[in-house]
């Protein structure tokens, strides 16, 4: 075996073992077309052979939100910082949907995809993004929805409505930084999954859990008022800074320091970078073991 | 030496067996903390002590060679010789244990039809999405939609949903985009298999086209016909090392006979499913009167299977599953009932004849099995893959034809009677 050529230009050197930084960001390039595409795919085929179609998309959210006004507005009777209740769960309720369906799927990249990434080779990354895309369009609408619902609301006079436009153009910010999150969080979890199972479980029902330590069914000022030495703690959760800002923009609540929103997104960095380099590294091994 | 496309240096693959990790977090904590208290695992089954060799073996062992410009390359080897994990090194589907492989150009892997194709989506939605998951760009795909759409031969079902299609259809589609991909590698695992012969000549065309052209073909089949016709370089891969790289065919010759040299095998070693084996075992197979496991039709074939056993038992038998080239079951032939006692190490002496095998390839598994008179049967034990043998075509016993199996399929009955 002649070992002469080693210094000559490979395009390509397959290794044991990689370092743990070490990640494939030009095939991610190289194969952005396949991201859209399966974008699409994803898109085309939701809800093939359901009778009410992408009116889902719609529905799931508008269900949620009536529920939530009945239960934790009317019945409990919960403050909603002076703006209409409907409005202000459906705020809450369209970012929280976006963020855990996100989550949710991403998070069994490996295991729902193991057959075609038995058989091919693809930065597996595309999976992901493609499914947060596919999510940002579901948002889109959900999004839309809420603002037809806003702007009908905010016509009428005393509406408790103070949309602050300057926060506003945040909005795709704010959106980017919930996909990154979602994301992060989902591809740590599958690269996790692949050897332990259980997890899977841990991410349905604890995805369910943690929307009750996101201010989606109840403000944050409750906390703020009731437990102000916890504020501090409780703006750890970095969806929680998110989710107050896009209600401050929109229907104007009262709004929290920046510097919350500064340490979510250095937290939501952080989440991503461990993701992608957790993700990275199970990639290369994760047939052997699913 | 630009003209290198592909080095393998070295490259070895080593499998866990059996211990993939606990499988849930709770028994990984529970094992580990168990070793940092110096204590016994206690997922650690106890009385599995003969399997613990048998935990980690090397799928692939120190395997190098490299592949030209215009190499049809042939990657012979039995069943678990590590042919496909070969493939899936170079495909990157799963990374080497050690050496290092080394590509220039694009790599085009088959090593299953229709990867990622959608049974919902029609067949053109198809073909972006299948030639983006090979690594082709959008752009790309529509520059050769027109070629692709021509070589599949089903331009008039472009537009339907794959689901509606028939096996040879997708088979067709899924090639013509994979022989579009412009590969300077092009890896083909046993692909060709499904599809009518006509199609199969067209894909093996197209193969042979990539390797004339300047770019390099590595083909994995148990099909010879199609390995001859197309390779011009023959790799022959030996439980996971690599015994032989040269001329194609000597490499088929000791892909043919790899299992008659070793006229007798040892039956000992072979990893069983499960339980099998364990109270009752073959040990060894002599086939006797053959160099190369070469049978003319109507022939016989004669081995002496060495067993023991560790029970009595009074209606034993030895079932033999003719199978074919790709291990599917065709027909079952078994011994008369005999006696064996418990510690007992017996051999014998059996005589298959082959009448009716169309000529081709076939593998045969073996079993040890009891029957009770009501139609039980209990299995002691089991291998799948004793061996390969060949027969031979002699046109004279097929009144002058030559057998094609694709058609006329691995059984030849008797002649129809006209009265």
């Amino acid at each position: 075996m002649d070992n002469t050529n080693r210094g000559e230009r490979w395009d390509m050197v397959i290794r044991p073992r990689k370092g743990w930084f070490d990640i494939d960001i030009k095939g991610l390039v190289h194969y952005r077309d396949l991201i859209l595409l399966m974008f699409k795919r994803n898109f085309n085929l939701l809800y093939k052979q359901t009778i009410l179609g992408p009116a889902w998309i719609v529905i799931q959210p508008l269900l949620t939100t009536v529920v939530f006004t009945v239960v934790f507005g009317n019945l409990a009777g919960l403050p909603t910082d002076g703006v209409p209740k409907f409005l202000f769960y459906m705020a809450g309720n369209v970012m929280w949907h976006f963020f855990s369906q996100c989550l949710l799927t991403t998070s069994n990249t490996f295991v729902n995809n193991s057959q075609l990434f038995g058989k091919v080779y693809f930065p597996r990354l595309v999976m992901p993004f493609s499914t947060v895309l596919t999510e940002m369009v579901n948002f889109a609408v959900q999004f839309v929805l809420f603002l037809v619902f806003l702007i009908i609301t905010a016509a009428k006079p005393d509406s408790g409505i103070h949309a602050n436009w300057q926060l506003i153009l945040l909005t795709p910010l704010l959106l980017l930084q919930l996909g990154v999150l979602a994301l992060g969080f989902g591809i740590i979890i599958s690269a996790l999954t692949t050897k332990y199972r259980d997890l899977a479980m841990l991410v349905t029902f604890g995805v369910h859990l943690w929307m009750y330590a996101t201010p989606v069914t109840y403000s944050t000022s409750m906390i703020a008022d009731s437990y102000p030495q916890l504020l501090g703690l409780y703006m750890l959760n970095p969806i929680t800074p998110i989710i107050e800002l896009f209600r401050a923009a929109y229907l104007g609540v009262p709004r929290y320091s920046y510097g919350y929103n500064l340490l979510s997104v250095v937290v939501t960095a952080a989440v991503f970078l461990i993701g992608v380099v957790l993700f990275s590294h199970t990639e290369r091994t994760f047939m052997d073991t699913v | 030496m630009s003209n290198r496309v592909l080095e393998v240096d070295g490259a070895s693959k080593e499998y866990r067996l059996g211990m993939i990790g606990g499988g849930t977090l709770h028994g990984d904590l529970t094992s580990w903390f168990a070793r940092v208290r110096g204590k016994d695992d206690p997922n650690v089954k106890i009385g599995k002590e003969h399997l613990a060799h048998n935990q980690r073996f090397w799928a692939l062992k120190d395997v190098s060679f490299n592949v030209d410009k215009g190499d049809a390359v042939a990657l012979l080897g039995r069943n678990g010789a590590g042919k496909s994990t070969m493939l899936k090194l170079i495909s990157r589907i799963t990374a080497p244990t050690e050496g290092e492989i080394r590509i220039r150009g694009r790599v085009a892997s088959l090593l299953e039809i229709g990867t990622g194709f959608h049974r919902e989506l029609s067949g053109r939605d198809n073909i972006y999405l299948n030639g983006a998951i090979m690594g082709m760009r959008r752009s790309e795909i529509t520059a050769r939609m027109k070629d692709i759409v021509e070589f599949s031969e089903i331009e008039p079902f472009i537009d339907t949903p794959v689901k509606r299609y028939s096996s040879g259809m997708y088979v067709k589609l899924a090639f013509a985009v994979a022989a579009h991909l412009d590969p300077d590698v092009m890896i083909c695992d046993e692909v060709l298999a499904v599809g009518d012969l006509a199609f199969q000549q067209k894909c093996l065309g197209k193969m042979s086209e990539i390797a004339r052209s300047g770019r390099a073909v590595l083909y994995v089949s148990h099909n010879m016909r199609t390995v001859s016709q197309l390779c011009n370089r023959g790799l022959y891969l030996d439980t996971g090392k690599l015994t032989y790289d040269g001329t194609v065919e000597r490499a088929m010759e000791l892909y043919g006979g790899s299992s008659a040299r070793s006229v007798s095998r040892n039956l000992d070693e072979v990893p069983r499913y499960r339980d099998r084996g364990d109270t009752m075992r073959m040990l060894a197979i002599d086939f006797e009167n053959t160099q190369a496991l070469e049978y003319d039709q109507e022939g016989c074939m004669q081995f002496r299977l060495k067993c023991v056993s560790h029970i009595p038992e009074p209606r034993l038998r030895i079932r033999l599953i003719l199978q074919n080239s790709i291990a599917t079951p065709i027909a079952m032939t078994q011994t008369e009932p005999f006696e064996v006692a418990a510690e007992e190490e017996f051999t014998k002496r059996v005589k298959f004849p082959l009448d009716g095998i169309a000529p081709g390839e076939y593998i045969i598994k073996l079993s040890l099995i009891a029957g009770t008179p009501r139609g039980r049967s209990t299995y002691y034990d089991t291998i799948v893959d004793v061996s390969r043998f060949i027969i031979t075509d002699d046109p004279a016993v097929n009144s002058g034809f030559i057998w094609n199996e694709s058609i006329w399929g691995e059984f030849r009955l008797k002649p129809l009677i006209m009265e």
